[in-house]
């Protein structure tokens, strides 16, 4: 995905754009032409604005309306039942939808699959990463982005500004890809001291307010002065880290502006780049890959702005890491030896995982340093 | 501190801070069901006093407001509840579930514009500025709402035992019969009992919004206003033991966060439902067959 | 004395005005006056939504035209309302069954979620046998785990006198706590990376659709579960057992009926259906058991037998109806800019109205038998 090149066909194609809602007022059709458009359909499985995980689809989304002759469907709040297979089929049966994002992980398996199978003229990319050549219909894709890089970077932060050095991780369910990035936030902080701790926190679920306030405020207690998390809508645990005057990092979308003091840096999604090359490729009719993924060297995945209380020292520290990790594909994170909390060796010496490493998919530990069991 | 200490902290300081609402919304189910009828749909009033509370609050840059407004809003949908519910044959049961149904359709309906912004807070009472000990401090910052609820729930069985409304809201509750010979106005009470009991939970709402966790967001209620059904059986109609369960059911929602963070992990899902558990068996000590519950009101079609 | 059922349960269950002699257009009466008051109900209901929408700025018209599209309008639409429909006769049935006896369970989602599990491992286990028996095995585990359930609510009630409305809320509570715990915990798939599940059943073990259609074959289960139970409460001495007692345990007794045992039968069967319909998501749909079993479907069963004033087969069309809503929410959603909510917002009006309805019952003589009787 060459950046340049999409940002000059978008320019081209906005300028067309005023052209053609002339011509359609003229014409007095006051709903679009949804046949003559390409008609993409993008399903939430949550409140489209939980300044989280479905926030960072939906802004995504809000790129893609602007682009001429696409008419972008939404639905929020989709649950990960029949229900998510009944709203595909509805998107094309009755709006004539031949892309579609399913965004959330569940929708993928049995739901977009058997979609998919009956419907082979319509294009599925499913954010995720379970797409496998030769397994899954060719009409069907996965588009996945690799956020532990930015998680290292936030965690090279936290351990430069805490004090107490124990930072804290609120996270939803002990799965891989939860795992990567707790861990991949803990060592980032023990690249700067090794002795930080990282203390995590499981809900059990992704939308919990209550529960996750109280985590927030029980690792508070504990004396953990830097907060980050992994659930659908981190705003709560933001916000309650804010009120009880520690420090956190953000995660999925920007955050900064629920936390004004305490924000240090975040990890975001830049879904609106996988979707604009998805969408204009489709627009020019030419086949859409199946699987595209990427992390922050592909502009996939962002960093907040640094906030205020982040110290000139950190940024520099966080900065040069970034920059290498830009410039290197096969910067690791995941370098043995490397011993679990538990102490069982999970790399071996000499062994790196990058980001894109097949073995961290089935990540079951949480390395050294992180206290707290996947229970 | 030790591990020990630790939790017993983060218990209490859960406690005060899970509470409230089910305070709130407790003492509202009490009273709708001392006069004889239940309301589930308090968790309806609940959520809709969250996002009313927020959004005025928002608005008006003032929290009590909100507060009010959350107050009003509880009240209008237990007004419904309670005017249906008078006509023959409504059965309450199922009409609360429809009511919460409307409160929540109708919250998340208006409340979209209002997950973004930050609306003011309602002040906290340092109750810890005595303590050193950060945790301490943080544990000891008490809203003033929750006191609000205390006072409520010794107004109320104050008032229940020594007041004539509160000798005709017990009479209505117990005997319909007794009600109509002493020509008490049945339907008018339990309307009333109903409007008020909603809007207490209307004020539990806005303490989720405007105080702990101070936010509004769908997914904001976790069924507090369901549970408090069960609480108020579990406090046997009493006000101030419902005061008292709040505080045991806000500590066991605390449980299971406060334990991992000392390292005990297994089963984390098993102490989130610890409350439920431990009100379903004391339940089944203390209830015997043929034996009516001490406090029951005799009308409430749930008990019987 | 264990039960006492309150006098109005008794009126509701038992007061089915006699009919005279001689009054032959009483029963067509009757049947009129239950299809009119709904109708009119929902009629109420849709016009207090209507004013609702003006205040928005959103037409009354182009709303109905694609509720209507969205969920009868086309033979796609209509399968779409249909599948939507198929589990909640399952859950709503765990609701009217118990409620012949008076009681209130509103604890269904409990046993969809265990018996789903149940299934799920029953049919992963034994996933190399013969596909119909392997089904025939999931659907039995299913069932037994969910009349377990509600039978351990109904047992609660019948021997130890606790009420059966707040016993079977706590139990929900508690049985996903249970399921959350199994299924990522010791009976996690260790291959179900990101999405924590239990084994798969296989697909050669998956229901597939109906033939010529885009439906799981768990509407049929649910149709027949209801028609059956329908029969079985209207025409054998069973159902008028259950009826007697809900109607008066006095008379039960009286009768030597075992009032006791019939409670926990009657919990058990609805269990059972609950039960069945989480399996019938695990063996149609999911194909494991997973979070997304807990769908609210239980939740949903309460009202639609509400709606159905505990009638097995009006159950039917009131699942039809909140089925056909949900289906056309999407629509609404991406045609009008409205939000998720609206539909609830519309659930909301049509429940209360409905529910409300209950009053107009037997309010006009026209309906009532004639004669002197």
């Amino acid at each position: 995905m060459r950046d340049q090149h999409l940002v000059s066909r978008r320019t081209l194609l906005q300028g067309m754009a005023a052209g053609t809602a002339v011509a359609t007022t003229g014409l007095g059709t006051s709903r679009p032409a949804f046949a003559k458009d390409l008609v993409v359909g993008f399903i939430y499985v949550g409140p489209k604005d939980d300044y989280g995980y479905n926030q960072a689809h939906a802004e995504g989304a809000t790129i893609i309306k602007k682009i001429p002759g696409v008419t972008v469907l939404e639905e929020e709040k989709v649950p990960e039942t029949l229900d998510v297979q009944k709203t595909m089929e509805s998107m094309i049966e009755l709006d004539g939808a031949s892309l579609i994002f399913p965004t959330s992980f569940g929708y993928f398996d049995p739901h977009m699959l058997k979609v998919a199978a009956k419907y082979p003229d319509v294009q599925f990319r499913h954010c995720g990463g379970l797409w496998t050549e030769g397994k899954h219909p060719k009409n069907t894709g996965s588009y996945f982005g690799y956020i532990g890089r930015a998680q290292y970077l936030s965690g090279i932060v936290a351990a430069h500004t805490s004090k107490t050095k124990k930072l804290g991780f609120i996270a939803a369910k002990p799965i891989p890809q939860v795992l990567i990035n707790v861990n991949s936030f803990a060592l980032g902080a023990k690249s700067v001291d090794p002795t930080i701790t990282t203390q995590v926190i499981f809900t059990g679920d992704w939308s919990l307010p209550v529960k996750e306030a109280e985590a927030t405020n029980s690792l508070a207690d504990q004396g953990v002065d830097v907060i980050t998390c992994h659930v659908d809508g981190p705003k709560v645990i933001m916000e309650t880290a804010e009120r009880r005057g520690i420090f956190c990092t953000g995660y999925h979308a920007d955050q900064s502006k629920l936390a004004p003091k305490g924000y240090l840096t975040g990890a975001e999604w830049n879904w609106s780049k996988v979707y604009e090359a998805f969408v204009t490729e489709a627009q020019a009719g030419k086949p859409l890959p199946n699987f595209v993924r990427g992390g922050l060297s592909d502009g996939f995945v962002k960093t907040s702005a640094y906030g205020p209380a982040v110290s000139e020292e950190a940024r520099k520290q966080a900065d040069s890491v970034k920059a290498e990790m830009i410039k290197s594909p096969d910067y690791a994170v995941f370098k043995g030896p490397l011993k679990s909390n538990i102490g069982k060796e999970v790399i071996p010496a000499g062994k790196s995982y990058p980001e894109t490493a097949i073995e961290l998919e089935s990540t079951d530990y949480l390395v050294e340093g992180i206290i707290g069991a996947i229970g | 501190m030790d591990n020990v200490g630790m939790v017993l902290v983060a218990l209490i300081a859960g406690a005060l801070r899970v509470s409230t609402p089910f305070l709130f919304v407790s003492l509202g189910e009490c009273l709708t069901e001392k006069s004889g009828r239940i309301n589930l749909g308090n968790e309806g009033a609940l959520v809709l006093g969250a996002m009313t509370g927020y959004a005025a609050s928002y608005e008006t840059g003032s929290a009590w407001i909100g507060v009010l407004a959350a107050l009003v809003a509880g009240g209008g949908l237990g007004l419904l509840h309670g005017l249906v519910c008078s006509l023959a044959r409504v059965n309450d049961v199922a009409m609360g579930i429809a009511v919460m149904l409307a409160g929540t359709g109708i919250a998340f309906f208006f409340g979209k514009p209002y997950i973004q912004p930050s609306a003011p807070q309602l002040p906290v009472i340092p109750l810890g500025f005595w303590s050193d000990a950060p945790q301490i401090r943080s544990a000891l910052d008490v809203s003033p709402l929750f006191f609000i609820g205390l006072l409520v729930a010794f107004v109320m069985t104050w008032a229940f035992k020594n007041t004539r409304t509160g000798l005709v809201v017990r009479i209505v509750g117990d005997s319909s019969d007794a009600a109509k010979a002493m020509g008490l106005p049945i339907d008018r009470v339990r309307v009333i009992a109903t409007t008020i009991g909603s809007a207490l939970a209307g004020v539990g709402g806005s303490f989720l919004s405007l105080s702990y966790p101070g936010s509004w967001n769908e997914g904001l209620s976790s069924g507090q206003g369901l549970v408090a059904v069960a609480l108020v059986v579990f406090a046997r109609w009493n006000p101030l033991a419902c005061a008292a369960a709040a505080l045991l059911f806000g500590a066991a929602g605390a449980l299971g966060p406060s334990l991992q963070t000392v390292g005990i992990t297994q089963g984390y899902y098993l102490f989130y439902a610890a409350p439920y558990a431990l009100t379903l068996l004391i339940m089944i000590l203390t209830v015997a067959p043929g034996r009516v519950l001490r406090g029951m009101p005799g009308e409430l079609s749930l008990t019987r | 004395m264990t039960i006492a059922m309150s006098s109005e349960a008794a009126s509701k269950a038992t007061a089915q005005p006699k009919q005279p002699a001689g009054d032959w257009g009483y029963p067509f009466r009757r049947l009129l006056e239950q299809l009119l008051v709904p109708v009119a109900a929902l009629l109420i209901a849709a016009t207090g939504f209507a004013i609702f929408l003006v205040f928005l700025g959103t037409s009354p018209l182009d709303f109905a035209s694609l509720v209507w599209r969205g969920a009868f309008g086309s033979w796609f639409s209509f399968q779409n309302t249909l599948q939507r429909a198929a589990p909640l006769l399952l859950t709503a049935l765990c609701v009217a069954l118990p409620a012949q006896l008076g009681l209130v369970v509103i604890g269904g989602e409990g046993a969809v979620v265990l018996g789903g599990l149940a299934a799920a491992v029953i049919g992963a286990s034994l996933s190399a046998l013969f596909p119909p028996l392997v089904i025939l095995a999931m659907a039995v585990s299913g069932a037994l785990v969910g009349a377990f359930w509600i039978g351990l609510t109904g047992w609660l009630r019948a021997y130890r006198g606790i009420n059966e409305t707040i016993a079977s809320l706590l139990l929900a509570y508690i049985a996903l706590a249970v399921f959350n715990h199994l299924v990522e915990g010791p009976l996690r798939d260790p291959a179900s990376l990101n999405k924590p599940s239990t084994l798969p059943i296989g697909e050669a073990n998956m229901l597939g659709s109906l033939p010529g259609m885009n439906i799981h074959p768990g509407l049929v289960l649910g149709l027949v579960a209801c028609i059956g139970f329908w029969i079985v409460i209207q025409r054998t001495s069973f159902g008028f057992a259950w009826r007697v007692t809900g109607g008066n345990l006095r008379t039960a007794l009286l009768q030597g009926l075992p009032a006791n045992r019939l409670i926990v039968i009657a919990c058990a069967l609805g269990g059972a259906c609950a039960g069945l319909a989480g399996m019938i998501e695990v063996a149609a749909v999911h194909g494991s058991a997973n979070a997304s079993l807990a769908a609210g479907y239980g939740y949903a069963g309460i009202l639609i037998a509400f709606l159905a004033r505990q009638s097995p087969l009006g159950a039917i069309p009131m699942a039809i109806l909140l089925g056909g809503i949900s289906a056309a929410g999407g629509l609404v959603q991406r045609r009008l800019g409205l939000p998720d909510a609206t539909v609830l917002v519309l659930q909301g009006f049509i429940f209360v109205s409905i529910l409300a309805s209950e009053t107009i019952y037997g309010r006009f003589r026209w309906f009532q038998p004639r004669g002197t009787a």
